[in-house]
Parts: structure tokens; sequence; C-alpha cells
């Protein structure tokens, strides 16, 4: 599928998210345990703001200096018998891997989390290649049941809850037991056990590789990256190139941080580590190991004023915090990535033609970047694109950008301002009764049309000003 | 000490009374008040909806309204957040540079400029009646004013303040989002307006104009019996 899902217009998706009960039922019960876990596991630490300018440095000393880190990795995984290839594109990447899964002859694939993966349209690469590609994350199970994109990059399934959840199970997989929790995953992990003895290849995302040693590191709850890693003997990970450590100093830090962020949690209850192949003085590991590199739009972002979106660690604190979140749904988005990281990375790596709606879809208000745990300033690069959006792709509407230069002459000429200032009231006569508008000319009619907006005030302050410097009566 | 209002666009039209307690108050305090005449607009609607080369038209013509004033004081969290911005939309620019950056350094809102530059925490008033508060994204998260509204709010005699429930979670003004988005701004409001509710208050206090816009004219929709006041109505009240 790739980075894009669904072509349906931005207004459209959204209309859907906000009258999906289900969905916004679920999301904001998950918020708010979220919100809370992330607040006590902060508090718990003690100094969560000298931990969030610890890991800002971290991720900017390491993409300040990237080449050399992943040219450092590089070495390390090969020294270790791994092979690795740097994607430039998606297709680059997806190539590679077929390539590698055909050499195999691998008939079944099982796959841990992995949003980039998500993000290049992996799986369906494959399974056109005739594998079956199987997904072992429960979240990931059960969307690709579903056929559903995830609209979480921690819980990709999210907008489902156990109900829906037990249907999957019943429809798919012939499940007859109840939507209890307990029992959906005691079945889920007989399913998955037998998939897992049966497969040639196992793929896996990362979340931090570590430059020093050419450690690649999988932070996870439900331990399947451990059977991923363990039992086929052909290892692909696939990594964005921005996602790696210097050493395991650091990793122990952006650990801490990310777990902390994600879910509330000092630590998950797997963080694993594959170091190449099977050495000889060794009694496991794989053949034979493959790690592909994904540029895909990012070494673009370098240099230039969003290059801090590369610090993102994929905790989603900053979609949990996030109300429009909670209201729309991550399948609003229309991208893998949903929510304020989404909707700067999104027109980031795909371009802003079909994303230009994505960072408008944000009051603002900032919550994102308080929560982010490395301290990137996701709402000031969403005003970024809307300047770009507007003065560079000039995509903005004709009737905004008039209104626009309106606000220029209106702003920058005092004489002007005032005037229309002490008109305003009359202006808006026609549509005021007793002192209320309820339905609005022109740009208003978007205000009036969900709640009600105020009459200008009898008279201005700056006339009520001079009337009193004059001596007279207010 | 003498201070210069800056009234914002939307009390100047919308508001007028929040400008009339703000003058009132600060002069009790014994500062002289002034109001450039030609101020206009902080450049935010334009600015945030990304029109960034248009909206300096109006930051410039602000810069020069208050050229010479000692401190610049404003009742809205938001609008003196801009303010604070320009120093760094400036950084630049030759011509421009030091004024912008002065006009950051002076700028307070008007909580903020009691609290913090008058060392006032009581003003004396007296308000009766159960509030809520409503915290604006702005004022708290990029002016960094949180505590300075509660401390004048809990010194005025006969006022009740009641926990608002997820009180750090925007309102869904969020400016032109509120006219662009009405559908996504519709249920931020509409959640806010119920948590309001939930309190039992009589009124929702807040120290900036457009949230206090967006939540009352909901609040009005709804017929709620619940008020959006501007904090300087309490702190003006006898
Ligand atoms: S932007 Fe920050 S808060 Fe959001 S997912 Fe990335 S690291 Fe986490």
């Amino acid at each position: 599928m790739g980075i894009k899902i669904g072509n349906a217009p931005f207004r459209d998706r959204v209309q859907e998210g906000i009258e999906n009960d289900f969905m916004r039922g679920a999301v904001s019960s998950a918020q708010g345990r979220f919100r809370s876990g992330r607040l006590k596991a902060a508090e718990e630490l003690g100094d969560w703001e000298d931990w969030r300018t610890l890991g800002e440095e971290i991720r900017s000393h390491t993409l300040q200096n990237l080449d050399y880190y992943l040219e450092q990795l590089s070495e390390q995984v090969s020294k270790r018998g791994g092979k690795v290839f740097f994607a430039q594109t998606a297709e680059e990447a997806n190539e590679y891997i077929r390539n590698v899964v055909q050499k195999k002859e691998a008939k079944k694939i099982v796959k841990s989390k992995s949003m980039v993966t998500e993000e290049i349209g992996l799986n369906e690469t494959l399974e056109k290649a005739g594998a079956e590609v199987v997904e072992t994350d429960l979240g990931e199970w059960i969307l690709q049941m579903d056929e559903d994109p995830p609209s979480h990059i921690v819980t990709p399934a999210l907008h489902k809850n156990k109900e829906q959840i037990r249907e999957t199970f019943a429809s798919k997989k012939g499940y007859k037991n109840s939507d209890l929790p307990e029992e959906l995953a005691t079945f889920a992990r007989e399913q998955l056990r037998k998939e897992f003895l049966s497969a040639d290849v196992g793929i896996t995302g990362c979340n931090f590789a570590v430059a020093e040693s050419g450690a690649v590191t999988f932070v996870t709850n439900e331990g399947n990256a451990r059977l991923v890693t363990a039992l086929p003997e052909t290892q692909i990970s696939v990594m964005g190139m921005e996602r790696l450590v210097p050493t395991w100093e650091e990793l122990d830090v952006m650990v801490s941080l990310l777990t902390r962020a994600a879910v509330g949690q000092k630590l998950t209850s797997y963080v694993t580590s594959i170091t190449g192949t099977k050495q000889e003085d060794e009694v496991d590991g794989p053949e034979d190991y493959h790690l592909v590199i994904v540029d895909n739009g990012r070494s673009k972002i370098l240099g230039t004023e969003f290059q801090s979106a590369l610090h993102c660690i994929r905790c989603a604190a900053c979609i949990n915090v996030c109300p429009v979140y909670r209201h729309v749904g991550g399948h609003s988005y229309g991208s893998v990535y949903p929510g304020p990281i989404g909707a700067v990375l999104t027109p980031l790596l795909d371009g802003y033609d079909d994303h230009k709606d994505l960072p408008y879809a944000s009051t603002l208000c900032a919550a994102c970047t308080e929560a982010c745990p490395v301290k990137i300033p996701l709402h000031e690069h969403l005003v970024r694109h809307r300047e770009i959006i507007v003065e560079k792709e000039k995509k903005a509407p004709r009737s905004e950008r008039m209104m626009m230069d309106g606000f220029a002459k209106w702003g920058s000429h005092p004489a002007a301002y005032k005037l229309s200032t002490k008109m305003a009231r009359k202006a808006l006569k026609p549509w005021t009764k007793e002192e209320v508008i309820q339905s609005g000319p022109g740009p208003l009619k978007g205000w009036t049309d969900v709640r009600d907006f105020p009459a200008p005030s009898e008279q201005t302050f700056r006339s009520w000003f001079k009337t009193r410097q004059k001596g007279g009566r207010s | 000490m003498k201070v210069s209002l800056f009234i914002t666009c939307l009390c100047d039209v919308m508001a007028s009374d929040v400008g009339k307690d703000t003058v009132e108050i600060l002069e009790r305090f014994g500062c002289v008040v002034d109001f450039p005449e030609t101020q206009t607009c902080c450049g935010q609607p334009a600015y945030n909806s990304g029109y960034v080369t248009k909206a300096k038209e109006s930051m410039k013509q602000m810069m020069k309204a208050f050229k010479h004033s000692e401190y610049v004081v404003s009742p809205s969290g938001s609008c003196v957040a801009m303010l604070h911005e320009y120093a760094h939309l400036f950084k630049d620019d030759p011509e421009w540079k030091e004024v912008a950056q002065e006009l950051a350094n002076k700028s307070y809102e008007l909580t903020q400029f009691l609290v913090d530059v008058l060392g006032v925490e009581d003003v004396g008033a007296t308000f009766s009646g159960k509030i809520t508060y409503h915290r604006s994204c702005h004022m708290t998260r990029l002016l960094g004013v949180t505590e300075a509204p509660y401390k004048l709010l809990k010194n005025v005699k006969g006022l009740e303040i009641v926990d608002l429930p997820l009180c750090e979670d925007c309102c869904g003004f969020g400016g032109t989002f509120a006219v662009k988005q009405p559908s996504i701004s519709e249920q931020m409001v509409k959640e806010k307006t119920e948590h309001i509710a939930e309190t039992g208050a009589d009124y929702v206090v807040g120290g900036d104009m457009g949230c206090l816009m967006n939540i009352g004219g909901r609040l009005s929709r709804d017929d709620r019996q619940v008020t959006a006041l501007h904090i300087t109505k309490i702190l003006n009240s006898h």
C-alpha cells in the first residue's frame, strides 16, 4: 500500500472518522491510559526535562554525523557476516528483499511490527511474488486479516475494540470463544506459534541500530520479535536510515525515553538485539542476515529546517496527546504515519500533492511538542509546512489568498484598520439578532455552523480610550 | 511605571470591555497607561495560516507602533506569544532584527505582568460566583505563563474555583482552524464545553479572547447556563 492509505478527500476521511463512534470510544480511552501512564513514568524517573534534553542531544548529534555512523554500522554488520543494502527508494528496498526471499524459495515469511515496511508497502510486494507473509504483532495480525491499515504507530489496531476483534477471529480463523482479552490472546498465541515454526524467513523492523557494534535492536511487549529472529534461518531487518545510536550507552537513554513516552513503562517486556549471523563460537543466530537501510526521501530532509523531524523515535507520545487525533482517528490522516508526527513527516516523504491538508489538521496547540521525548518542535514544523504550501507551492485557495491580501493591507495601514474596526458592528448588523450572530456570511459561516458569534462591541476600545483621554466619561 | 497597552484586534472590536478593565487594573497599581494609536494586529491569523510574508507587514507596523514603549502589556497570552516570536522571525533582517528583539523583551501578558513585574498577587477584587479556568494553549505552552492567573484568582474574595477536567486540552479555536476545519473544531469545543458544564461552574474564565469566543459561542449555541468571561472582568470587580 505504501505510505498513502486511501484515496478519499481529506474532508470525507475526517467526516467518516468523526462519525465512527466505536473508533472514537476506543481511541479516547486509549489516549487517557497512555497519557496518564506517560506522565506517571516521567515523574517516577525524575528530571524528565533533563532526560528530554539528553534525548534531543543524542538524536541531533547522531543526525549531524549520520554518514559516519551509518558507515560504522554497516562495517560492523558486515564484519559479523551480515549483508547491508542501502535502498534509496521504496522500490529498491522491496526489490532487494524480494530477491532474497525468492532465492531462498521462501514460502512463508513471519514479520514483527515495523512501520518502515508499512511505509514502503513491503507485504504487497512479497505477496505478489507468491510468498505468504504473516504479521506476528497481535495488532498487525488483526489488521492483516481485516485488510485494514494501521491507525497508530505503536498500537496499530487502536481503533478496534475487543468485540470487533472477536468478530474478526471468528470469521477469519474460526474462533469460538468470548471477547475476553485473555482468551483472545491465547488463541492468537496458538495460531501464531504454528506460523513461527513453519516460516522460512523472518523480517523485522528496527527501533535502534547500535553503530559501534552493529546490533539491531527491537523493543517489544509481546516477544514476537524474539521468535521472528530466533526461528527462521534467514533474517532481514529493515530500518529507516535515521534509526541508529552511536553506542550502547546512548541506546540505554533512548530506550528509557521510548518505553516511558510510548506506553508509560519503565521497560517493555523484551528488548532484543541481533548482531549479524551466527558466529563460530555461538550456539544460535541466523545463517543469513540482511540489513536493509531505507532512505526513501529521508536524505532530502537532512540539512533543511525540518531535520529535527528525523529525530523521531516513533514513540507516539505526540499522537496520544493530540486532541485532533482523538476526534478523527488515525485513518483520517491518509498516511501510515498519523497524528502530529504524521502531519509533519508525510508531506516530507511523499510530497504535498496528496497530503497538503495534513499540516492544517492542527490547532497549533503544541501539546505534541510538549510531549515529545526528543523535543521535536512539531507545531513549528506544521507552520513551516503551511508557509511552503502557501508561498512556494501556491496551493492555497484563491478566496483565502485574497482575504490575506486584505489582511496585510489592513494590518499595515492604521487608518484603514481603525475605520474598519469602527464599521464592524454596522457591517454585521444584518446578521445580528439580540447581540448574537447565528448564521454568518462568507468566512464567518464556518464559525457559525458550529457555534454562535458575538456582535462586535458598541464602541471600539480605541474610541473609548480616546474619549477618556479627552476627559470624557466612559 | 509607563505601560503601553496592546489591546489586540479581537478585544478592540469584539470585547472592548476587556481593554477598559485592563486599563483600570493597571492604573490601580500605579501604571501610567498609554495606547499607541497606530497599533493593529500581531499578524497571527496570517502567520499561522502560512502567509508569513503578509503577516510580516502587520508585524512591522506593530514594531513601529511600540518602538518607544517601555513595557507592552496585553490581555492575551496568544498575541503576546506572537510578539515574542518576532525575534525569531526577523533574526536575519538587519533592519528589524533589533527592534523585534526589543519588542519581544518588553512584552508581557497582563497576569504575567502583574505577578512577575509588579509583584502583585492580590488585586483586591471581589467577585461572587463559582468559576472554572480555561488555561489556553498558547498562554501556557508558548508563552510559559501557567501559574500567574491562578495566583491572582485565588486571592479574589468570594470566588469559588473548581478544577476543569482535561484542562490541558485545546478548546478547538486555533485561529483560522476554527473556520477552515469547522467539523474537527466542533468536536473539540463540544468536548471542552461538556467538561465545563460538568464542573457546575457559573462562569468559565480565561485569558484569551479567541478561546473565550469559541467556548462562549458553543455554550450559547447549546443554551448552557455557563458564561465565558475574560479574567480582567473578575480582576476588576469590586
Ligand atoms: S515526534 Fe516525538 S512524540 Fe511524536 S512519535 Fe516522534 S518522538 Fe514520539
